[in-house]
């Protein structure tokens, strides 16, 4: 069996073989892993899948396998965030997106590797160590959804789920050669994900190619009432699969090419653009000034969010448990023991920031300069019908470069986090290699304007070969 | 600029031992991050509205009906510690 598949191959081998011979295989190749990419392996998919084929293959993703972020409840399988803390913890109930699947006839391969509550950008602070990118084995597979991407990228699954909260589904696509999308916020139920920082963060696919990700969205997006932020809206995501751009207007936000940016990474994201406008489409340059304000309000509301949705983790109802001679030292034990230290870090500097005295200077503050920066996003994006960015502004470094400086690890967030304060969605899709690394192209669009950005990537797609390119070393 | 007392602070409101040791490394990390958060006092705000969230919804409730919910014992698989149908914890004080 081919080890990189498309859904719509994936659909066809089951046809002429049957779903479990499918899943097998794709076992197969997880076993010899050498990215550590999976912390849990399902022991039930054979059986799923051999369900499905005596079913007689009925839905969307019958007998199709998928990989799940580990911070994505899936009923009778670990869901451990990549923290000690959650150790032995199995959800009682499945995500809102785990039922749609599962309605949709998919077959769950196991859960991937994350940095710890979705807290990094390069998966190395998890409980279960770092995975590695499977174009360079020494490098990162970018965060929080390393998993995710690494196992799509290596062939390991035909596509999977990751959450962004700052750019965790786009930087791990981006590193490792995959597509992966932002959905709008609102689009699709957070029900069943445990919280990092809510009022940012949406579940995302990661996938080889754009129709793949179009195929997910049908499947995983839509109202919930369980999610008090879910908007009730239907979109119809494989029909915006179109190969035109004539007449598309692009925006360029020349504050998306700052100062550190890679000088192959800014050469490839013009490339795409002026590849865009051979196509039909026109391109001029947007001003964001706000931009540059964007990583410290992000990180001032991830980290207070954060503070509070994670005080639950307090060793009473699940997970790890310390000792302790009352309840606020039995707490505070093992949230000391059960926790990793930059998780630690931020829910300390989240207090912080809600506490006495600062709220107002650093929380409300954010808050405001949140307000700024959506408008940035409102204007440029009244003038044009989509903005293009760098991804990332430097392709994936070595495991080890940016773990000890916090400030570094979070400066590589400057491209993806604004998108997150602004809700707004966004893709990154394959668009060049630097010394045998990938490269992404960030496309943005309106709120609910998906057809437009999966229009855009789709034409893209149809018009270059990036996202045929393998990772030869798993090869 | 945090000091070693507002660490200890901070590490109790949100119930997170820290060693006397750790209280140093935590007050210098903390400190670069805080210092890189001041950049936002270069922008006026005053008139500014705070965005919590952006979905264009507010207040949603459901109505107050019993819906079914998870069995008693399927919430306690997940600890060791419980008692009579409750979860067990050391005393408070």
């Amino acid at each position: 069996m081919a080890k990189w598949m498309s859904v719509a191959q994936v659909k066809e081998k089951i046809r002429e073989s049957s779903a479990e011979e499918v899943t097998a295989s794709y076992l197969e190749v997880i076993e010899k892993s050498k990215i550590n990419g999976y912390v849990a392996v399902s022991e039930k998919a054979v059986e799923q899948a051999r369900e499905i084929d005596a079913k007689g293959h009925e839905g969307p993703l019958a007998g199709v396998p998928i990989a799940i972020k580990d911070n994505i409840s899936v009923v009778g399988m670990q869901n451990s965030c990549g923290s000690k803390i959650l150790e032995g913890y199995v959800p009682p109930f499945n995500a809102h997106v785990i039922e749609k699947l599962q309605e949709a006839g998919a077959v769950i391969l196991g859960k991937t590797n994350m940095d710890e509550f979705a807290m990094g950008s390069s998966t190395e602070t998890s409980y279960y160590g770092p995975t590695a990118n499977p174009w360079d084995l020494e490098r990162v597979p970018g965060g929080s959804s390393g998993g995710s991407a690494a196992v799509v990228a290596a062939g390991e699954a035909p596509f999977a789920l990751g959450s962004d909260t700052g750019g965790s589904v786009r930087c791990p696509a981006a590193f490792c050669g995959v597509v992966g999308l932002k959905p709008t916020y609102g689009a699709v139920s957070r029900y069943g994900v445990v919280a990092y920082a809510n009022s940012l963060e949406q579940v995302g696919p990661l996938a080889n190619n754009v129709t793949d990700i179009a195929v997910l969205m049908d499947v995983i997006g839509g109202y919930d009432r369980r999610d008090s932020t879910s908007i009730d809206r239907k979109t119809a995501y494989q029909e915006a699969l179109v190969d035109d751009v004539k007449g598309l207007k692009i925006g360029v936000p020349k504050e998306f090419f700052g100062e550190g940016i890679h000088q192959d990474v800014e050469k490839a994201v013009w490339d795409s653009i002026h590849r865009y406008e051979e196509l039909g489409a026109s391109w001029e340059e947007v001003s964001m000034p706000n931009i540059k304000y964007a990583l410290a309000s992000y990180y001032i509301i991830a980290m207070s969010e954060a503070s509070s949705n994670l005080a639950r983790f307090d060793g009473t109802r699940y997970g790890f448990r310390d000792r302790g001679e009352n309840w606020h030292s039995m707490v505070s034990a093992t949230r000391a023991e059960g926790f990793g230290t930059e998780v630690k870090r931020r829910i300390l500097l989240g207090t912080y920031a809600l506490s006495a005295g600062y709220h107002d200077k650093y929380y409300l503050k954010a808050l405001k300069v949140r307000t700024l920066v959506k408008q940035d996003f409102d204007r440029a994006l009244s003038k044009v019908d989509v903005l293009m960015a760098p991804t990332m502004p430097n392709p994936a470094f070595k495991k080890g470069e940016k773990i000890e400086d916090p400030l570094t690890l979070y400066l590589s967030d400057v491209n993806t986090c604004p998108i997150n304060l602004a809700g707004v969605p966004s893709i990154s899709v394959p668009c060049g290699f630097t010394d045998g690394l990938p490269i992404g192209l960030q496309i943005m669009g309106k709120p609910f304007d998906e057809p437009t950005v999966l229009r855009t990537a789709y034409t893209f797609e149809q018009n270059t070969d990036y996202h045929t390119k393998r990772p030869p070393e798993v090869a | 600029m945090i000091t070693k007392e507002d660490v200890e602070h901070i590490g109790w409101l949100a119930r997170i031992e820290i060693s006397e040791q750790e209280t140093v490394e935590y007050m210098e990390k903390l400190n670069s991050v805080l210092e890189y958060f001041g950049q936002l006092d270069e922008l006026e705000t005053e008139d500014v509205p705070p965005t919590y969230h952006v979905a264009e919804v507010f207040n949603v409730f459901r109505e107050d009906v019993v819906e079914e919910s998870l069995p008693q014992e399927t919430v306690l698989a997940n600890t060791e510690n419980k008692q009579d149908g409750a979860f067990r914890s050391p005393k408070i004080g």
